[in-house]
């Protein structure tokens, strides 16, 4: 992006203005605050011009006084345009489209979960259409099972396009289409069925009316203005995209995406969208509990009690040792560390996932090398990606990267004229011109369609791949030592490639916790970075604060001063983490036994709740305040929708309470959760730059906070009325400076402080637009979030050496390699009960080959064993798997934890 | 013993119709603005006044923490006191009176001067704007309308040639004094409206504009001292018009003259009820305006013409 | 002056005018159909709740004294799960029965609700609910609705044209 654009004059309605010309003249109102009513634009997806409704009047020159009317989406801003937006003609126009649109469109508003947040009664209302004259028979279709994301109402469709548009050349989705023909076109599935497209959530935002709606609420439907919202980010996996969680009545009613210029844009994936289930489920530990004897059955107990009990656990001759967790906030990690001390810290990660980790977060804070967020990575012109499954691991990335492969071909479309928001000739030019993306997978991967080349091997051998790019990159970096034609031969085009980029991207990950593999991509980055190229380094972490997690000292807990025999533990604190899912059963069992208190918080009841002595109540992200560094070491606060009752706490402030039991006069005097950020910050240098980067609790817009509720929040005074009439207090949020009202200014917060989206007359999630600085663009106040690892400074580059580690595979031995699956493998999300439906069961992929030998066929049961655990898993036939490998699916419900890869044995039922 | 008696009897009569006239006030009331007025408790709602003293009696007594709590307190019964004490001279019959003062009327005056007091240190004491701006209200008002007050009744004290009530009576036996001492009476009249700050003169409390002006803190029973004192002012006032203006207990002897008195005096507290019935509150500036401008003059010329014709006739 | 007199005498003679007053525990008086006084929640012919839990009612409320949450039946049929009105914060204007899309909640001419408990005068949707259609016979939303919510299928309202077949391609 040049600092430096040329801006034209254009006057809009006898007023001048200066605005970019690259940008179309419907997007160029809408930044400047002119509201044109419109359906099939949107930012993210350009201009088709299909539904007419952006009318304005175009003028030759001054003398014209007639006017033309043409569409604003597609009208290009050029030097001495000249437009009306009220002209009365172009005002009827647009009414007439609307009045049109409603002949078929049916009464349903009132039972219609977009009403009140619909795109098309925004449209209605803006245009001036109040009364049909049209009174003759309207238009029915029929519906279609869509799954348990999304509800279909075909009748209220005003065919836009902008769903398939959306579904099919925006996330590469393939099951929904457009049907039949004239009036009578029909939007979904050839047959009923799941969305399969895992970004199909976004049709609900995208869909300017309601024809695909959010089933979950539906379950517990609420209008968006009873809505009790705050900006949170999504703790599903380590992109962090943005989100808006929204509460009512004490139970979380939904997730939509919050719009961050620089990670998610408009979208997020249907993980972080329906993923939020679990915070109201009936099994969510709501009381403390405590266990008398270490077999017996936990039993709730009052604070004071507790608070007794806590007094003798955590008094000062007790030896505590503290476990972290990466799906914790860092200032519950840091309260963890406050309260044990750095060296009786833990992470509660495996060892290898800890070495892994590790490894990426030193070498992105030594190395002068560009971690990209999604938007940059949007911007890529020839991507590697090694050895990560990005549709299920970082989903919002694989979307980015479907977009990426866009920008060779629009390079091209520029040189010919065709401006970058005119969609469909940009297409139509393109054809399957891509940019170069290079995928080295084991297993068949969703984004093997828009890549130029797929290298399907093991673990090892796409090791090798990156060991020979980088060699090839620069001879100073070590080589594999395979002697495999092919291999060598595609990591000389790859190396070509990369090579003659603008912006080459390097994607990698930890998820088939394999060290060589990500050794190969730093090698590759770094030969790279020696030839002068601008490259971009992105690493995928398991989980939302992996990263954060790794910036904090200590050391994995399954380290054998911990795990060693004579550690003595008397009281063990676990926070949200349950250890059974990071390391095996035995020595997780082994560490509980040899603590004499184990004290957990969690949300969920899981097997290291069921061993805990003492079990106290977590609040859920939904309920806390907290921040977590992304994958790209973007640092971002989420806030808390949800008040939390009774017993439950925030982990920070149970830990804070711990504190204070622990040491009555400690120095550490955390009254709200500023305090608990600035003590970080000042604690670990790292985070100096998390202080003050967001408003404090003091923050103020006209002297009150910012609303979490919008101006119509309605039953303020009988929701608690069947309790007690008399009205309570409302409650204050002394943490942030959100409040829990509808008092307060709604417009334009500070960016990364957006509640929800509302300007007037624009009820829909279009009201992003006067968030924006323009349409697509940056928040205004810019992007929220900071990154922590922008100041690196320039490494001189140690490759790492080639390691020879060839697992040698008996006859009759597979090596097994995780798969991993959007649904399922996260444990948060996989307790929602949408997603469980979407859940498989446990299964092995494996060539068509391998499955002869042992004799099965596609959908039998196989015994898998492997290191002595015994499991029986469905089998599934993938194409181009290398013969000898096969695939588990890891870290579903019910499975138990295992250490792969490895190898492992199929047994014929 | 008979004193005793006597003053029973005239604090009995004082404060049955101050008590009473709650109920008869709001009947009458309600009669000229087409309701019916209280009639739910006891016969004719008669119990009403029973209830509301109840109430009164068992409302908290508050005391509000910012105000000045001895003169908060004192407030109401200063202005009981005064006013029941002027009833002493009041002659209810020829020979049912507590004392025939011979300076009858000056004490009056001395006594409602001090019924000031009561209001202003009530205002005072309550610490509140409201209450303030009603005493200040009050003090000037009082001030004013007392001035010619006491100068509307010099004429009839010539021709009585007493400042005793009981000779001014007799002294009437020939003709009422509202003839010849017409505009005396009028002047009286208003005044005494203004002195007991009935409507249309009820500025001090103008609810409109200051909640309950100098009252506006209390409540229980010292606010219904104020409230009794406004009755016992109306009875005051009514009674002294009768005994000054319409020859107090005389009349046709077929009833005995204590009644006579009372009709006269319980007409004209009819009369006060009429007015605050029909006449709105004018603005303060005019109350003031009328006071100076317009009454003292009156009472001054009404004095001149008096002792002219006096003098002319001796 | 005299005009004082004269607006006294006028008051005066009031004495003789008829009272307005109703004794109104004795003598009832008359409201019209359209008072708004006592809010019902009605059924259609069918004698099923008309509510369809759409919250406009709720948010039309200038006190906010109405709080539902909606669910669903087996067949997709809108309702409330909950509907709770407190009378001691209503102030009886009507607006949520302007809101209404499927007069369901209605104000009758009834205002004896007081209570000596103020708990008393927040009233469920057991207590709202009469089984009658109220104001407005007849009429039934989701008749005149596109939705198919177990009233009629898609197609059958009383002015929907067949469903669209995806397959035919004539003209």
């Amino acid at each position: 992006m040049s600092l430096e654009v040329s801006m034209v004059k254009i006057t809009i309605d006898g007023k001048y203005y200066e605005a970019k010309p690259e940008k179309n003249l419907l997007e160029t109102c809408l930044s400047l605050g002119i509201d044109i009513p419109h359906f099939c634009f949107h930012p993210a997806m350009g201009s088709v011009g299909a539904c007419r409704l952006c009318a304005v009047k175009k003028f030759r020159d001054k003398d014209d006084t007639k006017g033309r009317i043409v569409m604003s989406c597609m009208e290009p801003v050029t030097e001495g345009l000249i437009v009306s937006v009220d002209d009365p003609e172009a005002k009827a126009f647009r009414a007439s489209i609307i009045e049109s649109l409603m002949t078929n469109h049916p009464h349903d508003c009132p039972v219609c979960d977009e009403g009140g947040e619909c795109h098309l009664q925004d449209m209605t209302v803006m245009t001036g259409h109040n009364y049909r004259r049209y009174d003759f028979p309207k238009r029915t279709y029929n519906n279609q099972e869509l799954g348990p994301f999304i509800s279909h109402e075909m009748n209220r469709c005003i065919q836009c396009y902008r769903c398939v548009r959306f579904y099919r050349d925006y996330a590469g989705g393939k099951d929904l289409n457009v049907f039949a023909s004239r009036n009578n076109v029909y939007f979904g599935r050839h047959e009923d069925g799941p969305l399969e497209n895992e970004f199909s959530g976004n049709l609900i935002e995208v869909c300017p009316t309601g024809v695909f709606t959010d089933k979950t609420l539906s379950k517990h439907f609420t209008r968006k203005w009873d809505l009790s919202n705050a900006p949170s980010v999504c703790v599903h996996c380590s992109v962090g995209c943005n989100t808006i969680i929204s509460e009512r009545y004490g139970s979380l009613r939904r997730i939509m995406s919050r719009y961050n210029g620089a990670v998610n844009g408009y979208f997020i994936c249907d993980r972080g969208r329906f993923g939020y289930e679990f915070i109201n489920d009936e099994k969510r530990i709501k009381t403390a509990q405590i266990r008398s004897n270490k077999d017996g059955i936990a039993e709730p107990v009052d604070n004071e009690r507790l608070f007794a009990i806590l007094d003798q656990s955590l008094s000062k001759d007790k030896n505590i040792i503290g476990i972290g967790s990466p799906r914790a906030s860092l200032e519950s990690n840091f309260a963890l560390i406050s309260l044990v001390g750095r060296e009786n810290f833990y992470h509660g990660i495996s060892k290898k996932e800890f070495l892994l980790t590790k490894t990426i977060s030193e070498f992105l804070q030594n190395k002068s090398v560009r971690t990209p967020s999604l938007k940059q990575i949007e911007k890529a012109d020839a991507i590697l990606v090694l050895g990560e499954d990005l549709t299920n691991t970082a989903p919002m990335i694989a979307l980015a990267l479907r977009q990426a492969t866009r920008n060779v071909p629009d390079e091209e479309a520029k040189k010919k004229g065709i401006p970058s928001w005119n969609d469909a000739p940009l297409r139509v030019l393109a054809q399957d011109a891509r940019s170069p993306v290079f995928i080295a997978t084991p297993f068949i991967d969703s984004l093997d369609v828009i890549a130029e080349s797929i290298f399907r091997a093991t673990p090892q051998d796409i090791a090798n791949l990156g060991y020979s790019i980088a060699q090839k990159l620069d001879d100073r970096a070590p080589d594999s030592n395979t002697e495999k034609k092919d291999l060598k031969d595609l990591a000389g085009k790859i190396a070509l490639s990369l090579k003659n980029a603008k912006n080459p991207l390097i994607i990698s990950g930890i998820s088939y916790g394999d060290e060589a593999i990500i050794h190969a991509a730093l090698n590759i980055t770094m030969a790279l970075l020696s030839n002068g190229s601008n490259v971009m380094l992105s690493m995928v972490l398991p989980e939302c604060n992996s990263m954060g997690l790794s910036l904090l000292p200590g050391k994995s807990f399954e380290d054998a001063d911990l795990l060693g025999e004579n550690k003595e533990i008397d009281t063990l604190v676990v926070l949200e983490n349950d250890l059974f899912r990071r390391a095996d059963e035995n020595s997780v069992n082994e560490l509980f036994k040899k603590s004499r208190q184990v004290i957990v918080l969690d949300h969920l009841s899981n097997r290291t709740t069921q061993k805990a002595d003492i079990l106290l109540p977590a609040a859920t992200y939904a309920g806390s305040e907290g921040t977590i560094v992304n994958n790209e070491g973007r640092a971002q606060r989420y806030y808390k929708a949800i008040e939390n009752k009774n017993q439950i706490k925030e982990s920070w402030q149970w830990i804070r309470d711990f504190i204070k039991v622990r040491d009555t006069n400690h120095i550490v005097s955390w009254n709200r959760f500023d305090d608990i950020a600035d003590s970080l910050a000042n604690e670990l240098p790292l985070f100096s730059k998390l202080k003050n980067y967001m408003p404090g609790a003091d923050f103020r817009m006209l002297n009150t906070k910012i609303p979490r509720q919008t101006i119509r929040y309605s039953g303020r005074t009988a929701m608690n009325a069947n309790i007690a009439v008399s009205e309570t207090k409302l409650s204050q949020d002394h943490d942030s400076p959100l409040a829990f009202s509808m008092e307060g200014q709604p417009e334009n917060p500070p960016s990364s402080l957006v509640p929800f989206y509302w300007v007037p007359g624009w009820n829909s999630v279009q009201a992003m637009y006067n968030y924006l600085d323009e349409p697509g663009g940056s928040m205004k106040g810019g992007d929220p979030g900071v990154r922590l690892f922008e100041s690196a400074e320039e490494g001189n580059h140690i490759y790492f050496k080639h390691k020879a580690q060839i697992t040698v595979v008996q006859k009759d031995e597979w090596l097994i390699v995780p798969v991993y699956q959007i649904f399922g493998s996260d444990e948060l999300s996989s307790a929602s009960t949408s997603i469980l439906q979407r859940i498989h069961e446990p299964f092995v992929l494996m060539n068509k080959k391998d499955a002869d030998i042992i004799t099965v066929k596609d959908g039998d049961t196989v015994q898998l064993e492997i290191l002595k655990i015994k499991l029986k898993v469905k089998v599934k036939i993938g194409k181009s798997i290398v013969q000898g490998l096969a695939g588990l699916s890891v870290n579903l419900p019910g499975m138990p934890f295992i250490d792969i890869p490895g190898r492992g044995k199929f047994h014929k039922l | 013993m008979k004193y005793v008696f006597i003053i029973a009897g005239v604090l009995l009569i004082a404060l049955t119709i101050a008590a009473g006239l709650i109920w008869v006030e709001r009947r009458l009331l309600s009669v000229w603005q087409d309701r019916l007025g209280p009639n739910r408790v006891g016969p004719f709602g008669l119990g009403q006044v029973v209830a509301d003293t109840i109430k009164l009696f068992f409302k908290e007594d508050w005391v509000p923490p910012f105000s000045d709590r001895p003169v908060f307190v004192l407030a109401p019964g200063i202005l009981m006191v005064t006013i029941l004490l002027t009833f002493a001279v009041v002659p209810f019959g020829p020979n049912f009176y507590v004392y025939d003062s011979n300076i009858g009327i000056l004490f009056f005056l001395g006594n409602s001067s001090l019924g000031v007091y009561s209001i202003v240190l009530g205002g005072w004491a309550s610490n509140n704007k409201y209450s303030l701006i009603g005493a200040m209200r009050a003090s000037a008002q009082m001030l004013t309308y007392e001035v010619f007050m006491g100068l509307s009744l010099m004429g009839v004290v010539m021709m009585a040639d007493s400042f005793s009530f009981c000779k001014i009576v007799e002294a009437q036996k020939g003709g009422w004094f509202f003839i010849p001492q017409f505009i005396g009476f009028i002047v009286f009249f208003i005044a005494g409206i203004a002195e007991t700050h009935r409507l249309p003169f009820d500025i001090p409390e103008a609810e409109g504009e200051l909640i309950a002006g100098y009252h506006s803190e209390y409540s229980g029973m010292k606010f219904g001292m104020f409230f009794v004192g406004e009755y016992l002012g109306v009875t005051l006032i009514s009674a002294l018009i009768a005994t000054l203006f319409f020859g107090g207990w005389l009349g046709p002897s077929f009833l005995p003259p204590v009644f006579w008195f009372l009709f006269k005096t319980f007409f004209f507290i009819c009369v006060f009820i009429l007015l605050r019935a029909s006449l709105p509150r004018p603005r303060y500036d005019q109350l003031m305006e009328l006071g100076w401008k317009v009454l003292l003059p009156l009472a001054l010329l009404n004095l001149l013409v008096t002792g002219a014709i006096l003098i002319f006739l001796k | 002056m005299i005009s004082i007199l004269r607006s006294m005498w006028l008051t005066f003679l009031h004495v003789f005018h008829k009272t307005e007053t109703v004794e109104y525990p004795e003598v009832k008086p008359y409201l019209a159909p359209r008072y708004r006084g006592r809010i019902v929640l009605t059924r259609d012919a069918e004698k099923k709740e008309r509510c369809v839990a759409c919250y406009l009612c709720a948010a039309a409320c200038p006190v906010d004294c109405i709080s539902l949450q909606a669910t669903e039946d087996k067949e997709g049929r809108r309702y409330p799960e909950f509907f709770r009105i407190n009378f001691s914060r209503c102030i009886f204007c009507g607006f949520c029965e302007e809101a209404c899309p499927t007069y369901a909640i209605q104000l009758i001419p009834d205002f004896e609700m007081a209570e000596y408990d103020r708990q008393n005068m927040v009233y469920e949707k057991e207590h709202l609910l009469i089984s009658g259609e109220g104001k407005y016979p007849g009429y039934d939303f989701y008749k005149n609705a596109g939705v198919d919510m177990g009233v009629k299928g898609k197609g059958e309202g009383d002015n929907e044209e067949k469903p669209v077949d995806v397959k035919e391609l004539l003209p």
